[in-house]
């Protein structure tokens, strides 16, 4: 592919973008900020508070607990849904009808309505009238994902790889298909093993969906909030209360605005770091 | 050989996992044929005395079935929005460079990462500010946020892989800037506009958190109309599971509509 020339009237072209994106970003991010430095006391009354609500959000053990949980969620969820997508899309048909049947029917759950998904696991995994929480409850098990903090965590991550792993499946699949097949020819005849081909042909040629769905999955992730406010409701306790969570809890339940619109601050920079960070390493050496 | 053993049994890979995205689907639609009643007394895996009240329920309240259309309504403009002004964009960025155009890049990624409960109660402040509240176009533009940064990421990966010859060629012929991009490039990468439009449509489909804080009667989005029935009629779980059930129904047209684009299309272009 040629290179791209250098031409400054592009920018005509993604002026509209530009305008359309900062209206919905700009603006609001300042309010966001506004709030972070100031204190109100009703009234439209706001006082200048500098830095204050960032020293109390950075060193309360309410943040931090849910900063952890937060991690912990987001890598669980990458630690299963990834390996797990990458094995189904390596089983599936390569092509034809049952490639197609497969790929229809995994799309299913990313297109319902996020508060329907914890909605749908509620009614699944009730230990009384759900078919997963009777069950098991029958087995012998005892489950109760509304009592037992355990339990409500499986219950959180079972209903997200149920939710997402079929991104990181039609991502892996699209970049398997893309793989020409005199390279498994080549392969054979070089009496590759098939963990050689995966690990020296299919992996490779995967690394830029990869990169993709982990950067998606990531994001998505760290920003959950309407399906364990559904499901759990972010109990029992405090348990399953991930950041967006404690956020909207800070934000709308107390109305403390200084430190809700801190946190936000603190959380969305949390994301752009790690996010920026991923995508510096595994894009390294491939631009230009 | 031991090799074509393991080929015999792939299959049961995707099988199981498909009949483990299917089992709370079917759970729902159980529930959504049996009476309130029935799901709180008994236990059965088929609906005992099948109904299909809750969903006569649902297509003779105007609450319910207005919330469909509304929801229905602001994501085709969002979608339209979305991809109309990402096409030229994206075509920026896979053939030209300009002053500032990786931070720029980077920059419309960071949008898809703002958590949507950072934004909920300034896009209220700002939407009503602006007396679009409770509107079509304020859910719709809201949905822009996250909805154009994907479409500019989607389409410029589709327009990386077309050459630039074709470009060029079409110059030398004496096609003027727009008739090549409408006539000869848009058709070229008709793909990818699918895979971004059904991109859009999703994100736009199942966000609830902004579409619920800008609206309140007039463009009331049906997931949140499923919340305030929660809440307001008790627990009406027969209902609820209808009304689920048929929210799937949507997702499910758009996705028959581009499986064939599916296979390509979630590769981004180039891969």
């Amino acid at each position: 592919m040629s290179a791209r020339t250098t031409n400054q009237k592009a920018w005509f072209l993604v002026a509209p973008v530009v305008v359309l994106v900062a209206f919905n970003a700009i603006i609001p991010l300042m309010t966001v900020v506004n709030y972070s430095v100031q204190e109100t006391f009703g009234d439209n009354l706001f006082f200048f508070e500098g830095m204050k609500w960032f020293e109390e959000v950075l060193s309360s053990d309410r943040f931090h607990d849910s900063l952890l949980r937060q991690l912990q969620f987001t890598f669980i969820i990458l630690a299963i849904e990834v390996p797990l997508g990458v094995a189904i899309a390596l089983a599936m048909p390569p092509k034809g009808f049952w490639s197609s049947a497969c790929l229809v029917l995994m799309a299913m759950p990313l297109l319902i309505p996020w508060n329907v998904v914890g909605a749908m696991w509620n009614i699944f995994a009730l230990p009384d009238i759900g078919l997963l929480g009777k069950t098991l409850n029958t087995m012998g098990f005892d489950y109760n994902f509304t009592r037992q903090p355990v339990a409500a965590w499986v219950t959180l991550i079972a209903m997200d790889v149920w939710h997402w792993t079929s991104l990181v499946v039609l991502l892996s699949y699209a970049g398997l298909s893309a793989i020409p097949n005199d390279y498994y020819q080549a392969a054979r005849i070089d009496g590759a093993s098939s963990w050689a081909v995966f690990r020296y042909i299919q992996l490779p040629k995967l690394k830029r969906v990869l990169t993709i769905a982990v950067l998606l999955r990531f994001m998505d992730s760290f920003n959950i909030y309407t399906e364990p406010f559904v499901l759990t409701g972010g109990g029992p306790g405090n348990s399953t209360t991930l950041l967006s969570l404690d956020l909207v809890k800070i934000a709308l339940g107390q109305f403390d605005l200084g430190p809700a619109a801190a946190m936000s601050l603190i959380y969305f920079l949390i994301i752009l770091l790690f996010s920026w960070i991923f995508y510096t390493v595994m894009t390294r050496g491939e631009d230009n | 050989m031991s090799t074509r053993r393991v080929a015999n049994f792939k299959w049961l890979v995707p099988f199981v996992y498909i009949l483990f995205l299917m089992l709370p689907i079917y759970w729902l639609l159980n529930m959504s044929f049996k009476t309130t009643n029935e799901i709180l007394g008994t236990f059965s895996l088929f609906p005992r005395e099948f109904t299909l009240d809750n969903y006569r329920a649902i297509f003779t309240d105007p609450t319910w079935y207005n919330g469909y259309i509304n929801s229905l309504i602001y994501v085709c403009v969002n979608t339209l929005i979305s991809v109309s002004v990402a096409l030229p964009a994206a075509y920026a960025f896979s053939r030209y460079r300009f002053l500032g155009d990786k931070h720029l890049f980077f920059w419309l990624l960071t949008n898809r990462m703002a958590p949507a409960a950072v934004f909920a109660l300034p896009f209220f402040q700002l939407y009503s500010a602006m007396n679009l509240f409770d509107t079509y176009i304020a859910v719709a533009l809201a949905h822009c946020l996250f909805n154009i940064p994907l479409a500019v990421w989607i389409l410029e990966g589709f327009m990386s892989g077309v050459p630039k010859e074709l470009d060029e060629t079409a110059y030398i012929d004496g096609y003027p800037f727009w008739k090549f991009f409408t006539k000869i490039f848009l058709p070229t990468i008709a793909a990818g506009i699918g895979v971004a439009a059904f991109f859009c449509f999703m994100f736009s489909w199942v966000e609830l958190l902004l579409a619920k804080t800008l609206t309140s009667v007039e463009a009331k989005p049906i997931a949140a109309v499923m919340t305030r029935t929660a809440s307001s009629s008790g627990y009406e779980l027969g209902l609820l599971a209808a009304a689920g059930a048929l929210t799937i129904v949507p997702g499910a047209i758009v996705i028959f509509f581009v499986r064939n684009y599916i296979a390509k299309g979630f590769a981004l272009g180039r891969v």
